[in-house]
């Protein structure tokens, strides 16, 4: 469960971009969680109001951009969406799969006032 | 809450005592209204940050630092103590503990000489690079030394947090099934060494050895592991000298 620390170390940039550009509010923030970053969907929707509680991001909406899985094959070559890192290839049911995308976990925007 | 080196931590105490810091930081002023800004950062910039500025004061000093994980009760404190019992006099040891609550574990590894800092994380599941910087700045770990630092007993949320380490040593006891590898992939595919604990009871149970290693091979084709036991020193001799060749990369960098 470090969903809620990744929360809380995001909430403390946003205090110093706060400072950085100026703004006293955050009503919106849009995050790209890949399928394969290890964050849980759920885990931070269920985190995101504790930490923010108190801070200039209470409140805020949070709107999750989730990015699916994909990888190469190793046996095969096939582009292939996974569920889980290490998963076989769905396409030859054998080969190791090499990450290529769905590992991003970031802060796309803000939505500021 | 601290922005400026991140702790947002409450309940984060070291050697017991509550970590605070005071340092005023108003908001700025308002500069217009409504408006998108775009970021794009990562949620762990911030800690890859204080990780990068760990690492490079481990490199100024010649200092192998490594982050030893595993779940709860594999064995990490023992293992420690024996490492250190088999470095004394050679090459100079400290350790960062990592624990929710007490300072049992800094306690036992300062019975065998060697000095050592308890973080207490409270609630938090791992360390991060803010904790360990700030434990070095208590700790001051001497030049060419070995710093260990032992994770809080976790094989999920640890493997996300770098603390500036030349590597990540995972720990995995006969006691806790051959599948490990393959329910916790992340923690695997971090590290740079596994050790295999506990073997001195393999023939109390039954585990397969070579699955695991073929299940902690499947994550990571060449990942190094090595079989040990800290209650008899089986296979010890290969970790001490696991930790001085790569302790001799850690001074030539
Ligand atoms: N048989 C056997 N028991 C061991 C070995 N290493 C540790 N133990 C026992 O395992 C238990 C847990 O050991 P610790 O060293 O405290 O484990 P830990 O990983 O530091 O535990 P936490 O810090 O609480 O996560 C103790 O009862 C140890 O005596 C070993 O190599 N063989
Ligand atoms: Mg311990
Ligand atoms: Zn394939």
């Amino acid at each position: 469960m470090h969903e809620l620390s990744l929360l809380e170390g995001m909430v403390q940039g946003l205090e110093e971009e706060a400072r950085r550009q100026g703004f006293v509010r955050i009503h919106q923030v849009r995050l790209e969680v890949g399928r394969l970053s290890g964050a849980e969907p759920e885990a931070l929707r269920f985190a995101f109001g504790p930490a923010t509680e108190g801070t200039l991001a209470e409140g805020a909406e949070l709107v999750l951009l989730e990015a699916p899985g994909t990888g190469l094959c190793r046996a095969c070559g096939a582009e292939v969406e996974i569920g889980a890192r290490f998963d076989p290839c769905p396409a030859c049911g054998e080969g190791f799969v090499d990450v290529t995308g769905g590992t991003e976990l970031r802060i796309k925007d803000i939505d500021v006032e | 809450m601290c922005t400026t080196c991140g702790c947002g931590q409450a309940d984060l105490r070291l050697d017991g005592k509550a970590h605070a810091h005071s340092h005023g930081h108003g908001l700025g002023s308002d500069r217009g209204g409504r408006r998108r800004v775009s970021l794009e950062e990562s949620l762990l910039a911030k800690n890859d940050a204080l990780a990068a500025g760990n690492r490079r004061r481990f490199a100024e000093r010649g200092i192998l630092a490594l982050n030893l994980v595993s779940s709860p009760g594999s064995g990490k404190t023992t293992l420690l103590e024996q490492t250190i019992l088999r470095l004394q006099g050679r090459i100079p040891v400290s350790v960062i503990e990592g624990d929710q609550q007490t300072s049992q574990d800094a306690d036992r590894i300062r019975a065998t000489g060697a000095p050592a800092l308890q973080i207490n994380t409270g609630k938090g599941c791992h360390l991060d690079a803010h904790m360990v910087g700030h434990a070095l700045d208590h700790l001051d770990p001497t030049e060419g030394s070995v710093l260990m630092i032992e994770n809080v007993g976790n094989l999920v949320c640890p493997a996300a947090f770098d603390l500036g380490e030349a590597a990540k040593v995972v720990i995995l006891s006969v006691t806790e099934g051959e599948d490990k590898p393959l329910k916790y992939p992340d923690m695997f595919a971090a590290a740079g060494l596994m050790l295999l604990t506990k073997v001195d009871l393999l023939p109390h149970l039954r585990f397969d050895v070579a699955q695991c290693l073929a299940h902690a091979r499947r994550i990571r084709p060449d990942l190094q592991i090595l079989r040990v036991s800290a209650q008899t020193g089986e296979g010890l001799e290969a970790w001490i000298g696991w930790i001085e060749a790569r302790r001799a990369v850690a001074q030539k960098a």
